[in-house]
């Protein structure tokens, strides 16, 4: 961006004229997709490809021995990477060569990416003309950029892949899933509300947002609680690291492993019992129970407690840091003052971590939020253990129902919301103490 | 400790009746902390315990553990490698525990380089490339993470199978990869997708970090931004990258919902059979405790040689999903 290469024809139009331009053609584009699409649909309709499309690639990636597809991937895209990171270095430059280069990419790029996606022979020629006119707004926008030709080409194609990465994967399918939650089962026909008001009424719905709700407040108490004491009562003791790596490795185990281990713990049966929770309730002198089929809420509790036991481990690791941190001196100077133990703990190490806990407080809640794992592998959601963000997926696979679907995948995004603007606030208030 | 004791003691030694006060502090911090040290193996072994149960009932002969708890095992020992090799075949002729371990690595390993090349790049821009909107575009990116992944996998899974259709105007057809073998294409995609947020935000803290000058210099030596990202950030960005590839490389190894919904049924990952296995399993335990070692055997083996990075990168990452 630094390279600067004052084209005369450059100067002698006002900037007004490119803005002008620009603009005519974006409305150009939007125009063309309206044509587009409202086009009457032709029965029978084939896609059209080059000869080669990513369909075909996939296809042909697809029928190899998974082993081989992991090298091929990887040489495939690194390819990509590369030309793109060509493109970035050259493109740019000043000079007639560098120029054509700089056409051809933005002419060719849009076109092949669109090709590639095998449009059908009815919209071909307007998915090809939409493709020649963004790359020739490309192309314009960037040789009339005030920080010199090749500065938007560059950006552009540095932010590009990730970009269409988030709009299509991200940002459309939200969008779509919240129009969605206003329609039924089939998404054919507009219910209003009645999916919402689904979701409060019918058990799955209902249990499933109370269950939530009890996660996201237990959860993130319990194991920042356990964490926090654990990592103070280890701090500085002998076998640290070890002691630490005992509660810490669930962290890396699955939801899925996690939820086999703990379901040996609650096995039930007749007879003797190979559960270890069940051995010691019938040693104690009690009847054996069925843990995960125990109604009301203890089965949640049960699931509940497997959550925690892979959290803990997280938010010991990170107070434990913390807690490094805080300074000596302040603690000294509190048992000099003649601060017990507790006091110390309370008045200077906790002060200390604050910003830590709260941190580890609200991922926490986060997760609760979205699991999935525990609720599939240990009850498939049965006896009123369901939660959001697996009736989410039931309702989808299990009943083929878009629509109620969708509307708890919404009340889910609310459920969230708050805590993701929190963090987007604190983020930004950390960026300007920078 | 002795350069933060040493004002201590000297305020002590100028006071007697402190002084005696605090040795009975010493004294009785030593037993708080006596107590704290035993309290914390309690939790220890708490922690440690079911997995060590399934960890023996592994190893142990299945008429064995299907009639006494594994702790009958210390005064009653037998063991047997029977229960792995007996987990890796079943799962009927479709696919096999052993087969969708394969699988697992077939997914995991793509899906943690395509986001990280993806996101380096755009990280790379949003700290180096200044532009208009800049931040703002940025933090956008980051609040991305509000939208939970079980709100775009429907939709996102109708655009990969049924393609695009606005107003009856078919614009592009699915992808038709329903008679492949082994397709993974759509799983990577969809992870690569679902990563892209968070690690556009670590690469980015990491790599706006990197001093100016010495991208300056660069420049000033006649190198572009492609040799600058190729040949300066990456090496220099490396230990970010690593942290994050591991933290990326486990979410997806331990990942069921993305598998269960994008999958085809010959290409789903460990998880998602050792799931669907675990339910006609039921209450045989050799199988299910086997079956759980071996999903679980390649993130542990990961943790402890790679734990300073794994730390790290969790750390960092702790937000997703």
């Amino acid at each position: 961006m630094a390279v600067v290469s004052p084209g005369v024809s450059r100067r002698r139009i006002p900037r007004s004229v490119t803005g002008v331009i620009v603009a005519v053609a974006a409305i150009a584009i939007v125009a063309l997709f309206a044509v587009m699409i409202t086009r009457q649909p032709v029965d029978g309709a084939v896609p059209t490809s080059l000869g080669f499309s990513l369909n075909s690639f996939f296809v042909w990636i697809g029928g190899l021995h998974p082993l081989l597809q992991i090298p091929i991937i990887a040489i495939v895209f690194a390819a990509v990477v590369g030309v793109i990171l060509v493109l970035i270095e050259f493109a740019p430059r000043p000079g007639p060569g560098y120029f054509w280069l700089r056409v051809a990419a933005c002419f060719v790029i849009p076109f092949l990416a669109f090709m590639l996606l095998r449009p059908y022979q009815n919209a071909t020629i307007y998915v090809v003309g939409i493709a020649l006119l963004a790359g020739a707004l490309l192309f314009f926008a960037d040789y009339r950029a005030r920080a010199g030709s090749g500065y938007v080409f560059q950006l552009v194609i540095f932010l590009a892949p990730a970009a269409l990465l988030l709009l299509l994967g991200l940002v459309y399918p939200a969008l779509s899933t919240i129009w969605q939650s206003f329609f039924d089962k089939t998404g054919d026909t507009f219910v209003g509300l009645e999916n919402y008001a689904w979701t409060f009424t019918n058990p799955d719905g209902f249990w499933s947002v109370i269950n939530t709700l009890i996660w996201a407040l237990v959860a993130p108490l319990f194991s920042t609680v356990i964490g926090l004491v654990y990592a103070v009562f280890i701090d500085r003791a002998r076998g640290e690291k070890f002691l630490k790596v005992l509660v810490f490795m669930p962290v890396a185990i699955s939801f899925v492993g996690a939820g086999i281990i703990w379901k040996f713990v609650y096995d039930f049966r007749q007879g003797d019992q190979v559960g270890l929770l069940n051995a010691i309730v019938t040693g104690l002198g009690g009847e054996p129970v069925s843990w995960l089929a125990a109604q009301p809420l203890i089965n949640t509790f049960c699931l509940l407690i497997v959550f925690i036991w892979t959290q803990t481990g997280f938010a010991m690791v990170l107070l434990s840091a913390a807690i490094k941190a805080v300074p000596g001196e302040q603690i000294e100077a509190a048992r000099l003052d003649g601060a017990n133990a507790w006091e110390v703990f309370r008045n200077v190490t906790v002060p200390g971590i604050r910003s830590s806990i709260v941190v580890v407080l609200t991922t926490i809640t986060i997760a609760s939020l979205k699991v999935y794992d525990i609720v599939a592998v240990m009850t498939g959601g049965r006896n009123n253990s369901t939660v959001l963000g697996f009736e989410m997926v039931n309702q989808q696979q299990r009943f083929q129902s878009y629509g109620h679907s969708s509307a708890l995948a919404v009340v889910l995004f609310l459920f969230v919301l708050p805590l993701i603007i929190y963090n987007v606030r604190q983020m930004r208030k950390q960026k300007e103490i920078r | 400790m002795t350069a933060i004791d040493e004002p201590g003691i000297r305020a002590a030694t100028a006071l007697t009746a402190r002084e005696v006060k605090r040795q009975e502090k010493d004294a009785r911090n030593k037993l708080t902390s006596r107590g704290a040290t035993l309290a914390a193996i309690v939790i220890a072994v708490v922690w440690t315990i079911p997995t060590f149960g399934l960890f023996v009932t592994s190893f142990r002969p299945g008429a064995d553990s299907a009639t006494t708890g594994w702790w009958t095992v210390f005064t009653n020992p037998s063991f047997t490698l029977q229960n792995y090799a007996d987990a890796m075949t079943s799962g009927g002729t479709a696919l096999t525990l052993g087969q969708s371990f394969i699988n697992s690595l077939a997914i995991a390993i793509p899906a943690t380089i395509i986001p990280i090349a993806v996101a380096s790049l755009a990280a790379y821009a949003f700290a180096w490339i200044p532009f208009k909107g800049r931040s703002i575009v940025f933090v956008g990116v980051f609040a991305l993470q509000i939208v939970p992944i079980q709100m775009a996998l429907v939709p996102l899974l109708s655009l990969f199978s049924r393609g695009l259709t606005i107003n009856g105007v078919e614009l592009f057809p699915g992808f038709t990869l329903r008679d492949v073998d082994h397709s993974f294409a759509t799983v990577w995609i969809a992870h690569a997708i679902f990563a892209m947020p968070l690690a556009i935000f670590i690469l980015h803290n990491f790599i706006s970090e990197i001093p100016g000058e010495i991208i300056e210099a660069a420049r000033v030596d006649g190198a572009g931004h492609g040799q600058i990202f190729f040949r300066l950030i990456l090496p220099l960005a490396m230990p970010a990258i690593a942290s994050f590839a591991i933290f990326q490389f486990l979410w997806v190894w331990n990942d069921l919902l993305v598998a269960t919904i994008f999958a085809p049924s010959s290409s789903l990952p460990l998880t998602q059979t050792l799931n669907s296995l675990s339910g006609s399993w039921g209450a045989q335990w050799y199988l299910q405790s086997a079956g759980a070692f071996i999903s679980i055997i390649v993130p542990l083996v990961v943790f402890f040689s790679l734990q300073r990075f794994f730390v790290r990168g969790l750390l960092a990452g702790a937000t997703k999903g």
